[in-house]
């Protein structure tokens, strides 16, 4: 299996706080990797600075051996080419984000058709891509189990049905990363298993993930690899069972110990 | 009561003529203001800080002081003080000066609106676009842009309501509106002196145009209402 994500030396600040303190770590193709720890350990910045909504003082981001962003190459920066970059990334929020005057079918498709405007043959092909581009999102909103909702503005819908819309309009970039900042974590408890559930699917598919998760049950689950963080740094990073059953570092003992406690 | 039927066919076109002036006044207003506004609202929004100190400093004397001051001040000051009258005379010239005066006036308080508006939009909204590989300017316009309006109509429907009946405010410099045709009857004129009654029947017609402009106003936010 091929190396897909490679993150090297990542430091970041806000104003005087160190937020991320030399965090490396790499990730296969088709593998998942969930990022556990408490909250103010880094884990929300690290997936912003993979995405582009933060930029680090420090680090290397490479996708494919290709060189996103090397803060010590002044090239990799320019503005023009970040939103290109950053559509190797997607991005699933914590509070969904979608659009409210959309409806679900439109907010997948938006992106998509912004993006294909800008491509030569558009003018050409305009009805056929347009279509080509409404089967997609249909298809994706049905994989996520919304056949039903397609046509509902985000209002009427329930936190993790947005959550799903959410998801399948990510999706619907086809990006070759897809990062989710807990996507469970405002949702009321009885709605949180059918978000993990196409998590899960997603999973299965060889969908390559990162997953900022609280849910450690489901963290181990749908994992290759388990990442814990806690202040700013990688304390411990391995199989999932290994970090779970036994992990090696105290502070990832204690972690896990104030979880099972509940 | 019997007077009044009688001096009805005389007053009312004299009065409409005036409530003509007050609608234009209404409308040039609203059509200079509404953009103006949104230039001020960017300016004031500026990184840029000597141009968002600027402004602000402009907005708040224009909030902060009587807009029939700034009427006053607007028409009589080229001409009495820098000798220089450049509104021409008349009531051509009246109407310029007010138009002028309106417009600033309300430009700076629809800013602050607009300024609102565009802060009141969840940060959220621009990221989930951003990491969908939109630009700044898709992300104002397909995104941004109609849940700001949707903000803003109830508030820029009162200054327009407010508007409707601040134009009454240009009868200071003479402006030949509809209180000013309404008072010209208590002086004397076309054969009727010393009735007050049209004055107060001016309010009727304040009265019936903000209705109309309330149930507009209303519709068009409840146009805005399929989405939360």
């Amino acid at each position: 299996m091929s190396v897909l994500l490679e993150v090297e030396h990542i430091e970041k600040s806000f104003e005087e706080t160190k937020v991320l303190k030399d965090v490396s770590f790499s990730l296969n193709e088709g593998e998942v990797v969930s990022i556990i720890g408490s909250s103010g350990s880094g884990k929300t910045t690290l997936l912003r600075c993979l995405n582009f909504l933060e930029t680090p003082d420090e680090g290397v981001i490479k996708v494919a051996n290709e060189v996103l962003l090397d803060m010590k190459n002044p090239a990799t920066l320019k503005e023009s080419e970040i939103r290109k970059k950053r559509l190797r990334f997607g991005l699933v929020f914590q509070s969904f984000n979608l659009f409210p005057q959309y409806t679900a079918l439109e907010n997948v498709m938006l992106a998509k058709e912004l993006l294909a405007k800008e491509q030569p043959e558009y003018k050409l092909r305009k009805k056929e891509i347009q279509e080509e581009i409404k089967a997609l999102s249909v298809k994706l909103l049905q994989q996520m189990g919304l056949s039903e909702r397609m046509n509902n503005y985000p209002h009427q819908l329930s936190g993790g049905q947005c959550q799903r819309v959410a998801i399948a309009r990510a999706l619907a970039l086809r990006p070759d990363i897809l990062c989710f900042d807990e996507p469970t974590s405002a949702l009321d408890p009885e709605l949180t298993g059918e978000v993990l559930r196409v998590i899960k699917e997603l999973a299965d598919q060889n969908t390559t993930m990162i997953i900022v998760t609280h849910e450690m049950a489901f963290a181990r689950d749908v994992a290759n690899k388990v990442i814990f963080m806690d202040d700013g740094v990688i304390v411990e990073q391995g199989d999932p069972k290994e970090v779970f059953e036994n992990p090696k570092e105290e502070r990832t003992k204690q972690f896990l110990a104030r979880y099972k406690q509940g | 009561m019997e007077l009044i039927l009688e001096q009805m066919p005389i007053v009312l076109p004299a009065l409409n003529a005036g409530f003509i002036q007050t609608l234009k006044l209404f409308l040039v207003t609203l059509v200079g203001a509404l953009p103006l506004g949104l230039v001020i609202a960017f300016g004031a929004m500026s990184r840029f800080k000597p141009l968002s100190l600027l402004t602000k400093l402009v907005i708040w004397i224009v909030r902060g002081t009587p807009l029939m001051i700034q009427l006053l001040i607007i028409y009589y000051f080229p001409g009495l003080v820098l000798d220089n009258p450049i509104w021409g005379s008349g009531e051509k010239g009246r109407f310029l000066a007010a138009s002028v005066a309106f417009v600033f006036n309300y430009a700076c308080y629809f800013a602050e609106i607009y300024r609102g508006g565009i802060q009141s939009v969840p940060i959220g909204q621009e990221e989930a676009g951003l990491v969908l590989g939109m630009t700044k300017t898709q992300i104002f316009f397909r995104v941004k842009l109609l849940q700001m309006i949707k903000r803003i109509v109830p508030p820029v429907s009162n200054e327009i309501i407010t508007l409707v009946k601040d134009t009454s405010l240009s009868r200071i410099i003479a402006l030949q509106e509809v209180i000013w045709a309404g008072q010209a009857f208590m002086k004397g004129t076309q054969g009727i002196s010393g009735a007050i009654w049209p004055l107060f029947f001016t309010a009727v017609y304040y009265l019936i145009f903000s209705g109309v402009l309330t149930v507009l106003l209303g519709k068009l936010e409840q146009k805005l209402e399929y989405f939360r």
